[in-house]
């Protein structure tokens, strides 16, 4: 049931990623009136008829990886970056941990694995113990409370995956929506030598369709995923709930809107201000506000706001990446596929050498992430790392990156620290002069020590599956003099969580257990900001499936802080 | 008829571009037209629409209608970046921000000057010495060969697919794709 009131909308939604666009869907079926506001350009959705998917996505390497075609650009909306507040007020400006500014977000560069996360990532405080420096918590729900809510975005995003396949899984009510795809030769061979060491790799649940889904076609393996927009529309991005929501009649979408700000007024949100293509500024009144803007520029907007609560920003999360590379004899041909077709999770549940590991590093515990088995597989970029000179085409022929290097990509678990965090820059400004979101970070230990110990076993499988040669590395690489390239301090995961925690307690938490701010309950956050652990799993189902619970509570003028539900 | 350089300074990236991916028994950039991608790319604004983004959804190489020759329309924030990232602030408030920005045009006039107005006619050892001189410039012109060799060539590079070719890159594959047997066998 709509919310009666005299506002323009009974929700405007900032942000058109898997969260927003989610939130937009759930409330436009409660039939809500809902305003997208989304900053970047609109690539998607055939915005006259949403029911025709657009052309705009290609195979086109220059495009995507090198002219930021789903945005953002870097010049008109830099970041910055310190590892400390003892470097001063940074040490870098410019693309730091971009996540797509386009209609569908994150959701369209991301080559789709959509893992749930497991029943201890809810409770890793009860379940491991505390951390010293670390704000290690449980979330304020249990995986059971989210079951529900993964089913049903497993079957909006449209999922493939094998529900018997990982030994490691939370329990599940019933089958993915799809049977997975085709799995890649390379992650063959190196599932074959996982296995051989013990560990467990399964088919990845991913978000591109298996079989003609939702209507939107089947995968055709171009292998022009990761990084790329889908120019068939094969991958679950939010383009089925943004096409829902805007054929509901009850949903409007407007691209290239900058929000700068929510108007507050004795802690209730009454509208939003923003600026459209031209410049022009407009405040929207609404009944609820839902901030949807990925886990730096929502609490970006916050503070841009003028909201107050100390912890907004704060327990910035990545994921630490560990790479384990080698070359194979065989070519493996990277580029045929859905980027990552094999994962292995092992290596998140801590077993007693692990323990004793940690003990003898002086920690509790740790614990690592999913580990993906892809190649990279593009050949400019390949071009960029081989030498210019006569040299150059042997390389290129010989191919021993794009098609012989394979390997592992750990996204390993990154402890919240409050040290960590997000805020506005002092005097770094974007296009249209608004500060830009600043980012201090530096990895717990429990990040390399884990990274350690799972990066050698890792580069141990690599010549079980007959490497010629095998190498590690990390992103971040803490010590790394290449500030704002790959071998840097700066992680290169796109996985970004934490900056408004929720909880039970406004002293210790942004957000409630329904992601709605303390301080101003009718704004509620969807997207991975409220997350208290960052897993070792991508966040992306997670943050639909809170999306999915959060927003139908409020539509259903539900949760503990119902009463405030106008 | 280049859209940016002129004649001489045509020669001098084609010759500096060849020392950068060489002609052996595979074609190099010389025969990609890889300094015809550069030119294409630094005088992107004479294009209308400007060649930034090629378009989609299908180059039609593998089946579709061709839609990569058929460049994207910028918006007026995006034309502020692309012009301000290839021109420079050249001064004008309305693109300095976050203060001047030097474009590429000028990186790379200085550039050309650093390695000579008589490049194209030095031997190959003269050449590479320079090239390593200006080891600033070289490294931003190698990333754009190698977008020139191996990227689309919608964008002006890569011509008859030289670049894809000799890599045996089949490139653009949609809307074909590949069958599921290409993906898991050897």
């Amino acid at each position: 049931m709509s919310p009666s009131g005299a506002h323009d909308f009974d929700a405007v939604i900032i942000g058109s990623g898997p969260g927003g666009s989610t939130a937009a869907d759930v409330l436009s079926a409660a039939g809500w009136s809902v305003l997208i506001l989304e900053k970047g350009r609109n690539h998607l959705i055939d915005m006259a008829d949403p029911s025709r998917l657009a052309e705009d996505f290609s195979n086109d390497e220059i495009k995507f990886l090198f002219r930021h075609f789903l945005g953002p650009d870097p010049l008109l909306e830099p970041r910055t970056f310190r590892r400390h507040a003892g470097e001063g007020d940074r040490i870098h400006v410019g693309e730091v941990n971009s996540v797509p500014t386009t209609v569908g977000g994150g959701g369209t560069h991301a080559d789709g694995k959509v893992p749930r996360f497991r029943e201890d990532d809810f409770r890793m405080l009860e379940t491991f113990g505390p951390i010293d420096d670390a704000a290690v918590a449980d979330w304020p729900l249990t995986y059971d409370d989210l079951e529900p809510c993964y089913t049903e975005a497993e079957r909006l995003v449209g999922v493939a995956g094998d529900a018997g396949a990982n030994p490691f899984a939370a329990w599940r009510s019933g089958p993915y929506p799809m049977a997975p795809g085709a799995p890649m030769f390379g992650a063959v061979l190196t599932s074959v030598a996982a296995e051989a060491h013990g560990l467990h790799p399964y088919a990845a649940p991913t978000a591109a369709n298996s079989v003609p889904y939702d209507g939107r076609p089947a995968c055709n393996n171009c292998g022009f995923c990761a990084f790329f927009g889908c120019p068939i529309h094969a991958k679950g991005d939010p383009v089925a709930s943004l096409r829902r929501a805007l054929l509901s009649g009850r949903a409007e979408l407007r691209p290239e809107t900058f929000v700068s700000r929510i108007v507050v007024h004795n802690g209730r949100a009454t509208g939003v201000e923003y600026q459209d293509a031209a410049g022009r500024v407009t405040t929207v009144g609404t009944g609820h506000v839902v901030v949807a803007g990925g886990g730096i520029e929502t609490p970006r907007l916050l503070l841009l706001s003028g909201l107050e609560h100390p912890l907004i920003g704060r327990h910035l999360m990545f994921h630490f990446q560990t790479f384990a590379m080698g070359q194979l004899p065989q070519k493996v041909h990277g580029h045929k596929g859905r980027s990552v077709t094999h994962v292995h999770d092992d290596h998140m549940i801590p077993d007693d050498e692990s323990m004793a590991a940690a003990r003898a590093a002086g920690l509790p515990w740790f614990r690592g992430g999913m580990v993906e088995h892809a190649g990279p597989a593009h050949p400019i970029l390949e071009a960029k790392l081989a030498p210019w000179g006569p040299l150059h085409k042997q390389v290129m022929r010989a191919s021993t990156m794009r098609e012989h290097l394979w390997g592992f990509t750990m996204q390993g678990e990154d402890l919240p620290q409050a040290t960590n965090r997000v805020d506005l820059d002092p005097t770094v400004r974007d296009v249209r002069g608004f500060p830009v979101a600043r980012v201090t970070y530096q990895p717990h230990r429990h990040e390399l020590v884990a990274s350690e110990y799972y990066g050698a076993k890792l580069v141990d499988v690599m010549y079980t599956a007959g490497a010629e040669w095998a190498i590690r590395a990390t992103s971040p690489n803490p010590d790394g003099t290449d500030v704002g390239g790959f071998d840097g301090p700066i992680a290169t995961s796109r996985h970004v969580a934490g900056t408004c925690r929720m909880g039970t307690d406004p002293a210790t938490s942004v957000c409630d257990p329904w992601g709605r701010l303390h301080d101003v309950p009718n704004v509620m956050i969807a997207d991975s900001s409220p997350f208290p652990t960052g897993s070792g799993y991508g966040p992306t189902l997670t943050l639909v499936a809170l999306a999915i619970r959060n927003a139908r509570a409020l539509a259903d003028g539900g949760g503990p802080t119902g009463a405030d539900v106008a | 008829m280049p859209a940016f350089f002129s004649d001489e300074e045509m020669r001098v990236i084609e010759a500096a571009c060849a020392r950068l991916i060489p002609t052996d028994e595979d074609p190099g950039a010389t025969e990609a037209g890889v300094a015809h991608y550069i030119d294409g790319f630094l005088g992107a604004f004479s294009f209308d629409p400007p060649r930034i983004w090629a378009g989609g959804a299908f180059s039609g190489r593998f089946g579709g209608s061709p839609g990569f020759a058929s460049f994207h329309r910028l918006t007026a924030v995006d034309e502020l970046a692309w012009r301000t990232r290839i021109e420079g602030s050249l001064g004008q408030p309305e693109r300095e921000w976050n203060g001047p920005v030097v474009g590429l045009q000028e990186r790379y006039r200085a550039g050309l000057a650093q390695l000579g107005g008589d490049f194209a006619d030095a031997g190959p050892e003269d050449q590479d010495g320079r090239l390593r001189a200006a080891s600033g410039f070289t490294a931003l012109l190698y990333e754009h060969a190698c977008e020139g060799m191996y990227g689309a060539p919608e964008y002006g590079g890569n011509r008859d697919l030289m670049g894809w070719r000799y890599i045996d890159f089949a490139g653009d594959v949609q809307p074909r794709g590949y069958t599921d047997e290409e993906v898991s066998g050897p």
